[in-house]
């Protein structure tokens, strides 16, 4: 699934071929790639596959007119699309005919230009940082689709929230958001009628930035997007570029990158257990969490140098090798672990309050799930076996031997069942590779200027939120033309918008939590 | 045992041969508010640093080690912070009731406070319908509450005020079956009689079943009714950030904060005054050796360890159970602490009828 | 009566980095006399501030994660008293603002500091908060909070380490210390003025740019 093969299709023709390719059973979509070709023209690519057969198929879609470009919309087709058209609109300024909801996604409404086309105008007085509210906007903006081909037209009919409903604002400064972002609600009484979503709280602009930068100067953006998964993140880019140029890898590397990848995702599931029981008031079970996921930064400090953010994975190895102590602590590390986990169910999981708080809550089922591309521990709650590690195993994923976790409720219970035994699953992982790292070289040489050859490349891994992926046009240059990311969370949020409704305040807190979202990571 | 009421007679006979009856009487009742006054800070300042120090020991944590000898002035700087810090006036909000607010919880927490029996005869409050009175001052703390959020011209506030006043109203019934159902064994509702009754053995003991269920249907009521965990619905830190008060800056702050902790000592110190004896030592009838060693440990050191140990237990639950919902609030309290305690009040009924006590 | 170098409980005063900002801003409060009772007041006023500085939970992105890290058992910021962090401004005494601000964000940050009740700091934690950090060129990041907000403590890192943020408390702590509360200005009243209608700042203020 390196290189891809983007089969271009006419704009006229293409919603009916997009809804052949759903009736086929194409009902995964993956991302859509927002695209400015410079003189081909404005277009996107939509990178899709069906959930059964794991059948993959890439279709673009471009048109010339840069005044207005407009595409018919797929939002009716996939849900996930709606958040995703939204997030084009955004960068490129294409319109979605038909589309019933159409305003900005991450930036404001006020916003001159659209920032990651070739020819945006950064320039400082056309966009200074504004000390003023961003001014609120009522409607929605329906793009309608005409027969005779002429200009869509913007109808603004929908109002978002009424002023007559009770409305508060939850974010984006709040305690359980999880960092910044903006759940517009109407109330009634204690019920949620409706929700808006809002994000871009903490966009900081990564994928247009990439675009100026060298590929190794690409990585360190990778450990902010979702810094609970940095190690995932920089695998999914360094496999990504490393296929491209057709490296081969060492052992030693592999086996190291898959270690650190599950102490990762370990570190990140303690500490999605942690956040679950402090939204929920149970700030005892919060630093619990936190005490074993201290244990593990020790060891990742030991190696990497850093706690946090670690800037480990090089393209062609890992920047430094694992240290002696590095196997003896892990394992005394899992050992304590899997004790440890015990003690989670008996002070949290199992307590009464947060049963009947989580069981049936904010229920996904598979259907959404998938049509949401809600992948992760959220789908596998769901009953969706789409664990990128066993889809398309990369790194030692198909050497080890272990379960996909595979839950069927879909609720918040469920989400968080997911998660915990993952941490086993994960340990088990752990332990089979430990022991046999083979001797080695841990990184191999790469050239000093690393230029990708031409075309387009993509590559994913499982993160700890769902399917993380890279997208990688090159024109052959030592920088991408476009790098796309696939955000873990954005999906998320698009299917919160969903399950959110008609539950009560605390129940949205639960589902906020359990869905387990990072913002860097949707904002990007 | 010492008798206070002796002390107190002193001071009453030296008052009112030193002065007219007029003057003594004012001169007894500022004595008396800063008796209770001084009492009540030093407690709410025990209570604040014991929450903080328990919660850590909950929490593999040390708590405050910093601020003099093992964190003990801790408190009291943030006292001193409290104190003068600014005060914001909110626009739009209600400026009379928002003022008002603080003050009506802690008023009604201080009334409360001063009909707890610390010790035989030193007591402010005690007269013929005592219980009555405590549970007509502690809900008077709701009306604060209700103020408060209501006044601040705040969502969130306004959400946290009617999650309060739908909780406390509620629990508030439970809360006085349980207490009724041990007026019922006592025969009055005088609370010095209460415990000087239960000098021949605590009422948790004398009335068996029904007693133990009534105590710990006030411990989930009286939990409910002081806002904590699992029962902080009004102020759910991750929900409403700081729900009712979420606009109340210093010292408006630290009253709603000083009333919670001392609410919390308050119904530790009912349940101690109804359930455990109070001030009167263990009785175990036939130990007499035992009984009479016991009576030399002073009244007002039972009194305290006891509801400090309540107090500990409340501590547990709160830093151990999440939050409840709502909905799920309202349905513990009307489908079964209501139901159960009222055939509980019927079984005590028959138990004392039919002479079933000890 | 005269402001005495501030001490933190068993680190020494060397120990301490960049004491000379704190010499000057001493010399310069010492410049005006006040009487002995009101500094004495003074002083305990400042104990209890630098003793209790509740800090509103705002974090936007890595950094606040490491924040976390030092309210869990390891760091257990509580030792300090930094133990209660508010959800309301109003009641925080301190925003420690852990994490990227976009332009998005710039106008939240600045109306929680206003909602906030004197006296208030603010610490700006990691390369972010600082200087716009990694994302320095990007089109929708603020380059450094100080632009918008006056900035008492900065804790530089990417992000720092839960040490270091304690570090950056107890120069927040020393910083506190050896201002006036009752007797005369502080330097805290002295500081860049911003002005409290809404402004247009640009990320590089350059002149004529600066009058927009």
């Amino acid at each position: 699934m390196t290189e891809m093969e983007v089969k271009f299709i006419e704009l006229d023709e293409f919603r009916n071929a997009m809804q052949r390719e759903r009736e086929r059973g194409m009902d995964f979509l993956r991302e859509i790639v927002g695209m400015d070709w410079g003189e081909e023209g404005l277009g996107a690519i939509y990178i899709l596959e069906n959930s059964n057969t794991r059948e993959n198929t890439e279709i673009g879609v471009r048109t010339t007119e840069r005044e207005k470009p407009q595409i018919p919309t797929v939002s009716d087709i996939w849900q996930v699309a709606e958040l995703y058209e939204r997030e084009v609109f955004d960068f490129f300024g294409i319109e979605f005919t038909g589309h019933h909801d159409l305003r900005r996604l991450f930036l404001r409404n006020d916003w001159v230009g659209h920032p990651l086309r070739k020819d945006y105008d950064a320039s400082e007085t056309l966009n200074p940082v504004r000390l003023e509210s961003e001014p609120a906007e009522e409607f929605q903006r329906e793009y309608d689709i005409q027969d005779d081909k002429e200009m869509a037209k913007i109808v603004e009919k929908l109002k978002i929230l009424h002023y007559d409903q009770f409305i508060i604002n939850i974010g984006p400064q709040h305690p359980a958001t999880h960092g910044v972002l903006h759940f517009h609600l109407a109330l009634e009484g204690e019920e949620v009628r409706k929700v808006d979503i809002r994000c871009g709280y903490i966009h900081r602009g990564i994928e247009k930035m990439c675009e100026s930068r060298t590929y190794p100067q690409i990585l360190p953006f990778c450990d902010r997007l979702d810094y609970l998964s940095a190690h995932q993140n920089r695998h999914a880019v360094c496999m990504c570029i490393e296929k491209a140029l057709g490296l081969e890898l060492t052992d030693r590397t592999q086996y190291i990158r898959t270690i650190m990848d599950e102490l990762q995702r370990i570190d990140s599931h303690l500490l999605m257990y942690s956040c679950m029981a402090m939204d929920m008031g149970a700030i005892t079970g919060f630093i619990y969490g936190f005490r074993e996921r201290e244990k593990i930064l020790d060891i990742m400090e030991e190696v990497t140098g850093g706690r946090l953010i670690q800037n480990y994975y090089v393209i062609g190895g890992v920047q430094a090798d694992i240290t002696a102590n590095f196997a003896r602590k892990v394992k005394e590390y899992c050992n304590d672990q899997k004790m440890r986990i015990k003690e989670y169910y008996d002070l949290f999981v199992n307590n009464v309050i947060f049963r009947n708080r989580s069981i049936g809550v904010g229920v996904l089922t598979r259907e959404d799930a998938i049509s949401f591309g809600a992948t992760g521990g959220t789908g596998r709650a769901s009953g969706w076996a789409c664990d990128v590690r066993k889809r398309y195993p990369y790194a030692m994923y198909d050497k080890v031997e272990f379960k996909e976790i595979l839950h069927t409720d879909g609720d918040c219970y469920a989400r968080l069942l997911v998660r915990l035994e993952e941490i086993l699953e994960s340990i088990h992982i752990i332990e089979q590779l430990i022991d046999n790292i083979p001797e080695g070289e841990y990184k191999v040489k790469t050239k000093p200027i690393i230029k990708l050859p031409e075309g387009r490349f993509s590559a994913s891994v499982e993160g700890t939120r769902g399917e993380f992926g890279v997208f990688i046009e090159s024109h052959g240059d030592k920088s991408p033309y476009r790098l796309k990311f696939r955000p873990t969370g954005l999906p998320l949020i698009a299917a919160a918008h969903k399950i959110m409704k008609r539950c009560k305040i605390a129940d949205l807190i639960t589902i906020g939590a359990s869905l387990d979202y990072v913002i860097p990571d949707i904002d990007r | 045992m010492i008798d206070f009421s002796s002390i107190v007679t002193a001071v009453d006979c030296f008052l009112e041969s030193a002065m007219p009856h007029q003057l003594a009487i004012v001169v007894k009742c500022i004595l008396a508010a800063v008796c209770a006054l001084v009492a009540y800070l030093s407690f709410a300042i025990l209570m604040i640093y014991m929450e903080r120090k328990v919660c850590a020991s909950f929490q593999c944590r040390l708590g405050p080690t910093r601020v003099g000898k093992w964190g003990l002035l801790q408190v009291f700087s943030d006292v001193f912070k409290m104190i003068i810090k600014e005060i914001i006036e909110i626009k739009d909000s209600d400026r009379i009731l928002y003022n008002l607010a603080p003050f009506l919880v802690v008023m009604s927490s201080i009334i409360t406070f001063s009909c707890l029996p610390f010790a035989r005869g030193l007591q402010v409050l005690d007269f013929n319908i005592g219980i009555f009175f405590i549970m007509a001052a502690s809900s008077f703390g709701i009306l604060g509450i209700l103020l408060a959020g209501w006044s601040s011209s705040n969502k969130f506030s306004m959400i946290g005020a009617m999650r309060s006043g739908g909780q406390m109203i509620s629990y508030e019934l439970s809360m006085g079956l349980s207490i009724l159902t041990l007026v019922v064994l006592s025969g009055t509702m005088q609370i010095s009689e209460i415990t000087e009754m239960q000098t021949k053995g605590w009422f948790i003991f004398r009335g068996h079943i029904p007693a133990v269920i009534a105590f710990i249907i006030y411990l989930i009521a009286g939990n409910a009714e002081t806002n904590r965990a699992p029962f902080d619905l009004p102020e759910a830190e991750s929900e409403l950030t700081a729900g009712f008060h979420t606009e109340y800056s210093g010292m408006g702050f630290g009253f709603f904060y000083v009333a919670e902790f001392m609410n919390m000592f308050i119904i530790a110190g009912i349940a101690t005054t109804i359930f455990l004896g109070g001030w009167a030592p263990l009785y175990i009838p036939g130990l007499e050796g035992f009984n009479h060693a016991m009576c030399y440990i002073p009244g007002s050191i039972w009194f305290i360890g006891k509801t400090l140990f309540i107090v500990w237990v409340l501590m547990w639950i709160r830093w151990t159970f999440p939050r409840l919902r709502i909905d799920q609030v309202l349905v513990l309290e009307w489908k079964f602490l209501v139901p159960i305690g009222l055939i509980n009040l019927l079984i005590m009924t028959i138990c004392v009828v039919m002479g079933w006590t000890f | 009566m005269e402001i005495k170098r501030p001490k933190i409980k068993s680190i020494p005063y060397e120990e301490f980095k960049d004491n000379d900002t704190l010499e000057a801003m001493i010399a310069q409060i010492n410049k005006e006399r006040t009487n002995v009772l009101l500094g004495k007041l003074d002083d305990l006023i400042n104990w209890g501030r630098s003793n209790s500085l509740w800090s509103l939970t705002f974090a936007t992105s890595c950094c606040g994660i490491e924040f976390m890290s030092v309210g869990a058992a390891r760091y257990d910021f509580a030792r300090f008293g930094f133990e209660v962090t508010r959800n309301s401004p109003r009641q925080a005494d301190l925003i420690m603002c852990a994490g990227t601000i976009t332009h998005k964000m710039a106008p939240v940050l600045k109306r929680l500091y206003d909602q906030m009740a004197e006296p208030k700091y603010v610490v700006a934690v990691g390369g972010c908060a600082i200087s716009g950090g990694p994302f320095k060129d990007s089109y929708h990041v603020l380059n450094g909070i100080d632009k918008i907000i006056p900035v008492d403590v900065y804790i530089p890192g990417c992000p720092p380490r839960p040490e270091a943020i304690l570090y950056g408390m107890m120069q927040l702590q020393r910083k506190v210390k050896i201002e006036k509360f009752l007797g005369g200005k502080n330097a805290h009243q002295n500081r860049k003025e911003i002005p409290d209608e809404p402004i247009i700042v640009t990320n590089y203020p350059t002149g004529e740019d600066k009058k927009e």
